[in-house]
C-alpha cells in the first residue's frame, strides 16, 4: 500500500511537469503579447517604452529560459507577480491569507464544486441503479430524458431562466454574489441562512449538468454486473431480489464509479468559469476569465497549474478509494 | 441463421424509440441546415429599425432581436454554424484519437508510454480553461473555435481505440493475417480498424453534442462565433442582454441547443447499446 502510494506520487511529478510545459508553450506561443493590451489602452506608448515593459516582465528572454525561471519559483510555491496594475503576487490573488477563509477564491470554488459533486453522487447513483433494475420501463425513460435535459441545456441558459423565475419573478432566492449587502448585521443563523440561499442556484446548476454522466455510467455498470454469473447464482439460491440488487450487484457496480471521482474534477473546475460569471461569484473561474482577457500570463499559468494539481490529487484519492473498496486489490 | 452485424444493429436500434427520435431530429436538422436559404423567411442579417425586439407574431414567428432581425431566419442559418462547429471539431478529434490510439495499441513499447502520458496530461488540464485561454489569445473566429475544440477533445477516442486494438490484436484472425505475411498497415486498417469502428462512431456522435455546448458557452463569455454571423450561442447571448424585455431571444435558441444536444446524446447512447455485444441478450445474433 505504502509503496503503491509512493509510486503514484512519484508518477505525478512528470505529469505535472508535462502539464506546465504544455500550458507554458501554448500560452507563450499564441500570437500577440501582454504588452499589446497595454498598448491598446494607451496609444501614445512608444516602442522604447514597450521594450522596457517586455524586459521588465522578462518576455524578451528565450522561452526555455522563461520557463526555467518560472519553474524555479513555482517549486517554492511562488507563482510570480500578476501583470495587472495592482501587481499583487498570484498566490495572494488565489489564496489571500489576509482575508477570512470564506472569502478566498480557491476556497469558494472548492466549496461549490465539492457540494455539487456530493449532490451529483447522492442523486445520480440511485437513479442509475433504478434505471438498470427497471431497464426500458417507462420510469427508466423518464429519468433518462430528465438527466439528459440537465446535460444538454447550456448551463448559463438554465441559470438565466432560473434567475428570472426564482430571483426576479418569485423573489425567493438571491441571484448574485455569495452574501447579501446587510450580511454583517445578521445574526449567526441569519448569516448561515444567507450564505446557503446564495449557494442554492449555483450548486443546483452545476450539479444538474453532471447528473447525466454519472447516472448513465452507473446504469451501464449495474447492467453489466447484473448479467454476471454470481448474480444468477445469488438468485438461484433463492435470495430476495432486494438482497441480490443491493448486497451483491450494487457493491460491485459501485467500484468503477470511484475512478470517475477523479475524472470529474477538471469538468467541474472548467464549468466554474460559466456559473461564477453569471452569478457574480468571486472564485477561481471568474479570476481565470479576467486573467485571460488581460493576458495576465503569471496568473493564467498559476491557475492552470493549480487546477491540474487538484485534478491529479483527485485521481490519487480515487485510486486510494478504489484500493480500499476492492478486496482483490487490498489483498495484494 | 447468420445475419450481418449491421442488420443486428439496426434491429436493436429500431426497438429503442428514444434513440430513433434522436436520429430523426438529427436528420431534420441536417435538412434545415442544407436548405437554410430556401427555408428562412428573411435575410438573417437584414436590419429593420421599425421592428426592434418584436415578440413572436405571424410575420416574425419567433420574434425579432435588438436590430430588428428575424430570429427564425437567424436560427435557421445558425444551425449551419452549430453543425459545422460540431462536425469539424469532432472530425479533428477523431482523426487524432484514431491515429494516436492505434499507434499506442498496436505497437506498444515506449511510443505507447509517451502517448499514454500525453493523454494523462491532457486529461488533467481543465480543458475548458485551456480552450478559453487560447481563444482569448488567438481571437474567436469560427475556424479557431473548431480547431481548438478538436485539439482538446481527442483523448477519449484515443483511449477507446487503444483498448480495442489491445484486445483485437491478439485475436486469431489478426494472428492468422500476420502469419500470412500481411503488412502492419493492412492489418491495422483492414482487420483491426474496421472492427473497432462502432465505439468510435458512438463517441464521435456524443462529441458533436459537447462541441455545440462548448461553442455556446464560449459565446456566453463573448468568445464564440462573432456577430453578425448568426450562431445559436450568440443569439442566446443577445438574449441574455435583453432578458427582461424579450424572453423569446433567450428561450428559442436555448431550446434549439437543448433539443439538438439531446438528440445527439439519445441517438449516440442508443447506438452504443445497439452495437455493444456485451449488452445483447443471450440468444440474439
Amino acid at each position: 500500500m505504502i509503496s503503491f502510494l509512493a509510486k503514484r506520487l512519484l508518477e505525478m511529478i512528470p505529469t505535472l511537469l508535462g502539464i506546465t510545459i504544455l500550458s507554458f508553450l501554448i500560452i507563450h506561443l499564441a500570437p500577440g503579447k501582454p504588452t499589446d493590451v497595454l498598448t491598446e489602452m494607451n496609444p501614445k506608448i512608444t516602442p522604447e517604452a514597450r521594450e522596457r515593459l517586455e524586459k521588465y516582465y522578462g518576455l524578451d528572454k528565450p522561452l526555455y529560459v522563461q520557463y526555467g525561471l518560472w519553474l524555479k519559483r513555482v517549486v517554492k510555491f511562488d507563482f510570480g507577480e500578476s501583470f495587472s496594475t495592482d501587481r499583487r503576487p498570484v498566490i495572494a490573488k488565489i489564496w489571500d491569507t489576509k482575508q477570512p477563509l470564506m472569502e478566498r477564491r480557491l476556497f469558494i470554488t472548492f466549496v461549490i464544486n465539492a457540494l455539487s459533486m456530493l449532490l451529483i453522487f447522492l442523486i445520480a447513483i440511485p437513479i442509475g441503479v433504478f434505471s438498470a433494475t427497471h431497464q426500458n420501463s417507462f420510469a427508466d425513460k423518464v429519468t433518462t430524458v430528465t438527466v439528459f435535459i440537465g446535460f444538454a441545456a447550456p448551463a448559463f441558459w438554465l441559470a438565466l431562466l432560473l434567475m428570472m423565475l426564482f430571483g426576479i419573478q418569485l423573489g425567493w432566492l438571491p441571484i448574485s454574489g455569495l452574501k447579501s449587502m446587510d450580511y454583517d448585521t445578521l445574526s449567526f443563523f441569519g448569516k448561515v441562512w444567507d450564505r446557503a440561499g446564495h449557494l442554492i442556484l449555483p450548486v443546483f446548476i452545476s450539479s444538474f449538468g453532471g447528473l447525466a454522466g454519472l447516472s448513465r455510467f452507473m446504469r451501464g455498470s449495474m447492467l453489466e454486473v447484473i448479467r454476471q454469473d454470481y448474480i444468477t447464482a445469488a438468485r438461484a439460491k433463492g435470495l430476495r431480489e432486494k438482497e441480490v440488487v443491493y448486497r451483491h450487484a450494487l457493491r460491485n457496480a459501485l467500484l468503477p464509479i470511484i475512478t470517475l471521482l477523479g475524472l470529474a474534477v477538471p469538468g467541474l473546475i472548467g464549468g466554474s468559469v460559466i456559473f461564477e460569471n453569471i452569478f457574480g461569484i468571486p472564485g477561481m473561474g471568474q479570476l481565470f476569465y479576467m486573467s485571460v482577457m488581460t493576458r495576465d500570463y503569471p496568473l493564467v499559468m498559476g491557475i492552470l497549474t493549480i487546477g491540474a494539481f487538484l485534478t491529479l490529487i483527485g485521481n490519487l484519492l480515487a485510486d486510494i478509494g478504489y484500493m480500499l473498496a476492492d478486496p482483490r486489490i487490498r489483498a495484494k | 441463421m447468420k445475419r450481418s452485424p449491421l442488420k443486428i444493429y439496426w434491429q436493436r436500434l429500431r426497438e429503442n424509440k428514444l434513440a430513433l427520435t434522436g436520429g430523426v431530429m438529427i436528420s431534420s436538422l441536417f435538412l434545415i441546415a442544407v436548405f437554410a436559404s430556401v427555408l428562412s423567411p428573411y435575410d438573417p442579417n437584414e436590419i429593420d429599425r421599425n421592428n426592434i425586439l418584436n415578440p413572436p407574431s405571424l410575420t416574425h414567428p419567433l420574434g425579432t432581436d435588438e436590430l430588428g432581425r428575424d430570429i427564425m431566419s437567424r436560427m435557421i442559418w445558425g444551425s449551419r454554424i452549430s453543425l459545422a462547429v460540431g462536425f469539424v471539431a469532432v472530425g479533428i478529434a477523431t482523426l487524432i484519437g484514431i491515429l494516436l490510439g492505434s499507434l499506442a495499441g498496436y505497437y506498444g513499447g515506449w511510443g505507447e508510454r509517451i502517448i499514454m502520458r500525453f493523454i494523462d496530461i491532457m486529461l488533467s488540464i481543465p480543458t475548458f480553461f485551456l480552450i478559453l485561454a487560447v481563444i482569448a489569445f488567438v481571437g474567436p473566429s469560427i475556424w479557431n473555435i473548431m480547431v481548438i475544440i478538436g485539439l482538446t477533445s481527442w483523448m477519449g477516442v484515443a483511449r477507446l481505440v487503444r483498448a480495442e486494438f489491445l484486445t483485437l490484436k491478439e485475436r486469431e484472425f489478426v494472428l492468422a493475417a500476420r502469419a500470412l505475411g500481411v503488412s502492419d498497415m493492412m492489418i491495422i486498417l483492414k482487420h483491426i480498424m474496421i472492427n473497432s469502428m462502432a465505439p468510435v462512431f458512438v463517441s464521435a456522435i456524443l462529441g458533436v453534442a459537447s462541441a455545440i455546448l462548448v461553442e455556446s458557452a464560449l459565446s456566453f463569455l463573448g468568445l464564440g462565433v462573432q456577430p453578425p454571423t448568426p450562431s445559436w450561442g450568440n443569439i442566446l447571448t443577445s438574449g441574455k442582454d435583453n432578458i427582461e424585455v424579450a424572453w423569446w431571444l433567450s428561450v428559442f435558441p436555448g431550446m434549439a441547443i437543448l433539443i439538438t444536444v439531446m438528440s445527439y446524446n439519445l441517438f449516440g447512447e442508443g447506438l452504443r447499446d445497439a452495437t455493444d455485444p456485451r449488452l445483447w441478450r443471450t440468444g440474439e445474433s
